[in-house]
């Protein structure tokens, strides 16, 4: 038999605690070809050309042969801008940011700060009188469901069901895993059941508008036309799903790592302020979302020694492509000092991530205000239990111990 | 606090407006506009906007310098030098201030002197003909950050060099003074070209744009709402210029030469793109004809213009925009191979002299300098803009303190915005070195596009307007020398994609408003003549 790809070992669930030690081996190749015919590119440059080349495509549609378990029909319901080209990626993505940020409503997010702190406040409050917590389940799963619920307008009543149908649709997630088909389908039937949901509440801005982004995306109408409310119902999908998994991932990464690293732990305490490059480092060391396994090549792509055919599957190792030491030294230190951090946390190009400004801020209020609340916080299990994805790649369950909460500042 | 976004890097992500939106703003989808020098209140906001930057375009209260690899230990010789060489930098603008600072964090512990005419510490001129003039930027905000060890040094401020004696190894001052080098740095850059007859100038209401005093001054004028502005030429200032009067309701006429607004940077058929964008907003456009006259009351105050079509204009302020002249004439005597076109200087920014030899001890960086560039056939390439004094600067400091080895060459690719009427617009390449040009992206109706040229056959230069985000995809195409028309198939592809003719000038002048031009192959090129000689 032949000896399994690089590739091959990094999706294994069985690596999902460490696939780092992976990634210098697949950077030796920058693109490498799997067996499959699908692409993948792992080496910072050549990463950041594809996800600036029009020549690269995030719609399904064109590949050359769809992917098992992967139809037309199926993939688009769950969509919207995420997986279109320009032009029509941008007008929906404009048609969105015109309710969510600049240039025509650019105080949203930090206007959303006192309510993200309250929150925070709240969360850790909560845990107050415990020893033990589990980071996933009791801070960082309900922080992002409780503001895109916020933003889009989302009664507090229904956020429990978002996490369950946001769970699901991310399980399916991820190049390559087992038994794919069977997710692909609970992926379908549960869009559907999201879709039937957003349906209602877009009907019921109709008829009651209000300040939120979804009445914003039902009433608007301008020089770029109006959303179909098919397209509506598809965006705020696409802003409940993208928002969830990754943010949890993000704050359970930074938990972790900070665990691991007692002198950072140390570092922030005294400088509160570190905490905003240190959530840009940990998107780069340890970061939510590996791979964007979503792309296709249009034309014959001649990158990294190698021509990928049109109609290539292409699947970009963004967690990779950040640890490149070619792009910055001595990437396998957890270092938030680095200068000139440019990382692919947030992926790249007219995709770059939408929601990238509340995520960031969520991390830094949510592991900062644990950082300085916990007296002496320290791992029950590590590594942890980790997800099946290796696209998202995050802890399950992140158990930890403290001996009590200190009261929140009174200046933050 | 000190805010600088280096715009060339910048790609509109917009995530500094997102986290400070006190402090950055989008004008339109991709021009992201900043006030220099912002309150300290806003610290916790500006760490985060600068954190959140992709491409990390944001240098905050010092200039920071990306991480490059120089294999091996200093020479003696070398190491020497920077212990205790003397350097004089002669203009304190951009580039000059720039290699300052690299020759300190390079090492460079010997003396240093930067010599520099104006009055000021070293500042930042593109938001003198944006923000400035609308009032949204105070001119003295636009100071440069402080780099990032104070740079020490003899600033010799106020001092006009008057000659370069290469024998003795000194520079001449205006007042008589002498400072003596081992090495130096030309870093002179560029003035506005002023309206030829002087008497005309001197009327109150006539306007040049180059420094702080002149921004300023332009504000107050434009505060004071005049009747009508005309801005004499239509290239990226004084189309810029017409944006802000726009901006602030004031009526403005554009006279332009050529066929068309920025049609001398960029060809007649994008600047028919912008030509149609002018007139979308308001502007009194008129191209095809000059300006013959400019016209003042018995006060001596502005009135108006006469224009080639015997027309007249009624205007209280002129903005003349008609080009930059290399601010060369200190070095007349010097033996240096200086023109109208700059110092020429080898791709290691040094100088070269009238008899072509490369001299070891001066060196040339920023607007000033007419380099040869590889993927122009080495022809030798003049330009004015604000990336390449800062690349330029940087390798040529480095190069002053380096063996020979360990020099690095300035190849970068030139790379120019400019922002106006809401649409940021970005060039890379050379668009005056073209014969045809194609829409390869977007829709020129919307005002979102790429413009791709070609020269007989390979890409040599692309235009975007409000698609920045794709630069970098081009300038790769350009430097591989891809062949020309695109025909691959990609996203986001133009209905109408069929190549046309450019449009390009014919002859290149100083005053045409191209921000960046190939100049043949002769070092000491003194002729108004423009070289299209195939690589
Ligand atoms: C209004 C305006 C808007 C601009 N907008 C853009 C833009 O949007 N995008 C872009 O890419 N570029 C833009 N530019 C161009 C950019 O500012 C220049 O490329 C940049 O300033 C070049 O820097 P430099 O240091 O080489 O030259 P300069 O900035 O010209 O500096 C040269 C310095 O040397 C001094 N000097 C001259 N002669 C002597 C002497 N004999 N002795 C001592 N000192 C001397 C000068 O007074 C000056 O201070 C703009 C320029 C202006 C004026
Ligand atoms: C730490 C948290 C997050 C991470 C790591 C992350 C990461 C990413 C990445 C890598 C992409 C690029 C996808 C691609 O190119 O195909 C992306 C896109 C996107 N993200 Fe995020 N994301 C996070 C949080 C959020 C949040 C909170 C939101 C919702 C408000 C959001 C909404 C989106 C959307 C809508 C897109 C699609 C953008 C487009 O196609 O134009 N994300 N994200
Ligand atoms: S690229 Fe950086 S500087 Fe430019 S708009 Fe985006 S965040 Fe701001």
């Amino acid at each position: 038999m032949a000896p399994q790809s690089v590739f091959k070992q990094i999706i294994d669930p069985d690596s999902r605690a460490d696939p780092y030690q992976f990634y210098s081996e697949l950077r030796e190749m920058p693109v490498r070809r799997e067996d499959d015919g699908t692409y993948v590119v792992s080496t910072y440059r050549e990463i950041v050309d594809l996800l600036h080349d029009p020549r690269i495509s995030s719609d399904r549609r064109n590949l050359a042969r769809p992917a098992p378990g992967e139809d037309e029909a199926d993939v688009m319901p769950s969509l919207s801008f995420i997986g279109l080209d320009s032009p029509e990626h941008d007008r929906l993505r404009r048609l969105t940011m015109r309710h969510f940020g600049p240039p025509h409503t650019p105080g949203r997010v930090t206007g959303l700060i006192p309510e993200m702190k309250r929150i925070v406040t709240e969360l850790i409050d909560g845990i107050a009188d415990r020893d033990r917590i589990d980071v996933v389940d009791d801070i960082a799963y309900p922080l992002p469901v409780g503001v895109i619920c916020r933003i889009l307008g989302v009664p507090h009543e229904d956020e429990p069901r978002f996490r369950v149908w946001a769970e699901a649709i991310v399980e399916t997630l991820g190049p390559g895993e087992v038994d794919r088909a069977a997710r692909e389908k609970r992926r379908v039937e549960t869009g559907l059941q999201l879709s039937e949901y957003l349906k209602g509440l877009v009907d019921a801005r109709r008829s009651t508008p209000n300040d939120d982004l979804l009445t914003g995306l039902v009433t608007y109408e301008g020089p770029d036309g109006r959303m179909t409310p098919e397209e509506i119902v598809r965006t705020a999908g696409l802003l409940l799903i993208a928002g969830h998994e990754t943010t949890v991932n993000l704050i359970t990464n930074g938990m972790l790592t900070l665990l691991r690293n007692p002198e950072m732990l140390e570092r922030l305490r005294a400088e509160p302020d570190m905490i905003i490059k240190t959530v840009e480092e940990l998107l780069r060391f340890d970061p939510p979302v590996h791979f964007l396994s979503s792309r296709v090549a249009l034309a014959d792509i001649e990158i990294g020694g190698v021509t990928i055919p049109a109609g290539s599957p292409i699947v970009l190792a963004l967690a990779a492509g950040s640890r490149d030491p070619a792009h910055t030294p001595n990437p396998d230190d957890f270092d938030p000092d680095r200068p000139y951090n440019e990382h692919l946390g947030f992926g790249g190009g007219v995709h770059y991530c939408f929601g990238a400004p509340l995520a960031r801020l969520e991390a830094q209020f949510a592991i900062g205000q644990l950082v300085a609340r916990l007296r002496n916080p320290r791992l029950l299990s590590d590594p942890p239990p980790y997800r099946p994805s290796s696209t998202l790649r995050g802890p399950r369950h992140l158990m930890i111990a403290y001996d009590g909460v200190l009261p929140a500042a009174p200046s933050w | 606090m000190r805010v600088l976004i280096d715009l060339t890097r910048c790609q509109g992500y917009g995530q500094c407006a997102f986290l400070a939106p006190d402090l950055f703003t989008m004008h339109g989808n991709e021009a992201v506009l900043y006030d220099p020098d912002p309150d300290d209140s806003q610290r916790e906001n500006i760490l985060r906007a600068a954190a959140a930057c992709p491409v990390q375009a944001m240098h905050v209260d010092r200039m920071i310098v990306q991480h490059r690899h120089t294999p091996g230990p200093d020479s003696q010789g070398a190491a020497a030098f920077k212990r205790d060489g003397r350097i004089v930098i002669v203009g304190a603008s951009l580039a000059g201030a720039r290699a300052a600072s690299v020759l300190r964090r390079e090492g460079f512990t010997g003396s240093l002197t930067v010599i520099g005419d104006e009055a000021h510490a070293p500042y930042d001129r593109p938001p003198l003909s944006k923000r400035v003039l609308t009032g949204g930027v105070p001119a003295e905000h636009t100071t440069l950050p402080r780099l990032k060890k104070q740079i020490e040094g003899e600033w010799l401020l106020g001092a006009p060099a008057s000659g370069l004696d290469l024998a003795r190894k000194v520079v001449r001052l205006a007042d008589g003074r002498e400072v003596p080098f081992d090495k130096v740095l030309i870093a002179t850059g560029t003035r506005a070209r002023p309206w030829p007859h002087a008497d005309q100038a001197a009327l109150e209401g006539v306007h040049l744009l180059r420094s702080m005093e002149d921004s300023d001054a332009l504000r107050q004028a434009l505060a004071r709402r005049p009747n009508r502005v005309l801005v004499i030429g239509g290239g990226f200032t004084g189309s810029e210029v017409a944006s802000v009067c726009r901006e602030l309701d004031l009526p403005v006429t554009v006279i332009e030469r050529g066929s068309a607004p920025l049609s001398g940077a960029l060809g007649g058929v994008i600047g028919k793109i912008a030509a149609d964008l002018q007139r979308e907003n308001g502007v009194d456009l008129r191209c095809g004809v000059s300006v013959t006259e400019l016209q003042g009351d018995a006060d001596g105050r502005l009135r108006g213009a006469v224009l080639s079509d015997g027309a007249t204009v009624e205007a209280e302020v002129a903005v003349v925009a008609l080009g930059a002249i290399r601010n060369v004439e200190w070095l007349h005597d010097s033996g240096l191979a200086a023109s109208m076109w700059g110092v020429a200087c080898d791709a290691g920014c040094r100088a070269v002299d009238v008899n072509g030899l490369v001299t070891d001890d001066v060196f040339v960086a920023g607007d000033i300098a007419r380099f040869p560039h590889p993927a122009f056939g080495y022809q030798f390439m003049s330009l004015e803009h604000w990336g390449n004094a800062l690349n330029q600067a940087e390798i040529a400091a480095h190069n002053m303190v380096s063996d020979q080895a360990r020099r690095w060459p300035h190849l970068s690719m030139p790379v120019f915005w400019s922002t106006q009427f809401g649409v940021n617009i970005k060039s890379v390449g050379v668009p005056t070195f073209a014969d045809q040009v194609m829409i390869a992206q977007g829709s020129p109706a919307e005002r979102r596009f790429v413009a791709v040229y070609g020269y007989q056959g390979r890409i040599t230069a692309a235009v975007m307007f409000d698609h920045g985000i794709w630069l970098d995809f081009y300038q790769r195409l350009i430097e591989r020398a891809a062949p020309f028309p695109v025909d691959f198939r990609h996203a986001d592809q133009a209905a109408n994609d069929k190549p046309v003719a450019a449009q390009t000038p014919e002859r290149i002048m100083p005053a045409a408003g191209a921000t960046v031009v190939v100049t043949g192959h002769d070092p000491a090129e003194r002729r108004v003549s423009f070289m299209r000689i195939s690589p």
